[in-house]
């Protein structure tokens, strides 16, 4: 039960957060004047260990579940901006000019070459949404409610030292199967398909 | 076939730090006819690639203007293919996807993919359609990269040092599928390159830029017969002919870039060659 609820809050918070992150990322990485005036922003909030937005989270949503999601999708969206906004600005400038050449306008830019261009600094992003998510929800749920997370701290109110270390080994386990079963297969197919490791 | 008219065009690059500004050419004027091959050559620095990109419209010139045909060129467009000198495709589609990639804006997915692969034949690589970029060779991307720009077209095919970063093998191979190519789609070709030879072997006119100022030198018209032979004596005249020019040009790009330091005539040591220690006792 526990397991199957953190798991659904990781999916949702971490589909959003890459959603969120990534119209984010391309705004700035496209529109300069967005980038000079959020751009900072967006640093100042990724230095922010998005566990500390909690309490003002638990008020605002009223102790409900939306805090927890609230937290898990602001530890993976900055992570997803900044890599593919990074993605954007260092998509090849003879690219986009091949491209001009051909008729194509601004906007089809974006979508036709820029965007598939910084698909592998998009993997990147992901993977860190993924990793900081994650931590945020272990940590959100151990003061709130719900998950494995407070599982863990009513085994430790109960001193039942071997369910913790349990729930330990299952959040480890969970998060080698994400990587080996998710990212590592898709990482693998997108570099060797931009060329940027030789498949082996 | 359209013809290429650039009338008085001027490019000026504006420097912030100093008042000044820096002038690559002014009064550039020059008329590509329909079907020609003209190149483009000159050292370094003296705008050539600066003078295609206009014609490209990739650049803005700061005056004059370029027409192809009756058309005034505002930005860049399907009507002048490009090669540049990396093959620029894109490494997240196959062969064909980057071909097609530059039909889509003009026609559906069949009859973009049935053109491109007509395409991809007339450059040799109807074997590699499905292979990705990076799994090609310098020479069989630049082939893509031709045949993409082939495949819109155009009314005049830029090339941009198209062969500059190949092997000497492959260019040889490249330059005769050129040529052929020219003959059989009667495209015009507005060409950039340093390399003298290359110029004389591909085009009909060879347009020879210098700089500081900035402009064309001279225009040699190559009236030998094709295929051309680089031993004959009349290749041999007119490569001697260019070099004679271009040499004095060289030296002032590498005075201005090196200062006063600089002497191509004598070039000497800074120490003696007999300066191993204890030579003098």
């Amino acid at each position: 039960m526990a397991l199957t609820e953190s798991l659904q809050r990781i999916v949702i918070g971490f589909s959003l957060a890459v959603i969120i992150g990534g119209i984010l990322g391309i705004l700035l990485g496209v529109s300069k004047i967005a980038d000079e005036t959020l751009g900072s922003l967006v640093i100042a909030l990724q230095s922010v260990p998005s566990i500390v937005w909690l309490p003002i989270a638990l008020i605002v949503f009223q102790g409900g579940a939306g805090a927890i999601y609230f937290v898990v999708i602001l530890g993976g969206t900055w992570a997803m901006t900044l890599n593919i906004r990074m993605g954007i600005k260092n998509v090849q400038p003879i690219l986009i000019r091949a491209a001009r050449t051909m008729g194509y306008n601004n906007t089809e830019l974006i979508w036709r070459v820029m965007l598939p261009a910084s698909i592998p600094s998009a993997l990147t992003g992901a993977r860190l949404a993924w990793a900081f998510g994650w931590r945020a929800l272990m940590a959100a749920e151990l003061i709130g409610r719900g998950g494995l997370g407070r599982t863990l701290m009513d085994a430790r109110d109960f001193f039942n030292m071997d369910l913790v270390v349990a729930i330990m080994i299952i959040i480890s386990i969970i998060g080698l199967i994400v990587e080996y079963f998710f990212f590592s297969k898709i990482e693998r197919k997108v570099l060797s398909r931009w060329g940027l490791a030789k498949a082996s | 076939m359209e013809r290429v008219v650039i009338e008085e065009v001027e490019k000026t690059f504006p420097n912030k730090e100093k008042d000044g500004s820096f002038t690559v050419f002014k009064d550039i004027s020059l008329t590509v006819d329909p079907g020609e091959f003209v190149s483009l050559l000159g050292p370094s620095g003296c705008g050539k690639s600066t003078l295609l990109n206009i014609v490209a419209g990739l650049d803005q010139s700061t005056a004059g203007e370029v027409k192809v045909g009756d058309k005034k060129i505002k930005g860049p467009g399907s009507d002048r293919g490009v090669v540049f000198q990396e093959a620029a495709l894109m490494p997240w589609l196959n062969v064909l996807e980057n071909v097609t990639f530059a039909l889509r804006k003009k026609m559906k997915k069949e009859e973009a993919k049935k053109h491109a692969e007509k395409y991809l034949k007339l450059v040799h690589l109807s074997k590699f359609m499905h292979s990705y970029p990076h799994e090609l060779s310098g020479g069989m991307k630049q082939r893509v990269s031709i045949a993409r720009a082939l495949s819109m077209d155009p009314a005049v095919l830029l090339m941009d040092e198209p062969f500059g970063a190949l092997d000497e093998q492959t260019r040889m191979m490249l330059h005769r599928e050129v040529q052929f190519i020219w003959q059989e789609t009667q495209k015009t070709i507005l060409f950039v390159t340093h390399n003298i030879r290359e110029s004389i072997l591909l085009s009909d006119r060879i347009v020879l830029m210098g700089t500081r100022p900035g402009g064309i030198r001279k225009i040699f018209t190559v009236d030998l017969p094709r295929p051309r032979k680089p031993s004959s004596p009349e290749f041999i005249k007119l490569e001697e002919e260019i070099m004679s020019i271009l040499a004095g040009e060289i030296e002032k790009v590498m005075k201005e870039e090196m200062g006063d330091d600089f002497n191509s005539k004598k070039a000497s040591l800074l120490y003696g060659t007999d300066r191993n220690m204890g030579n003098h006792i």
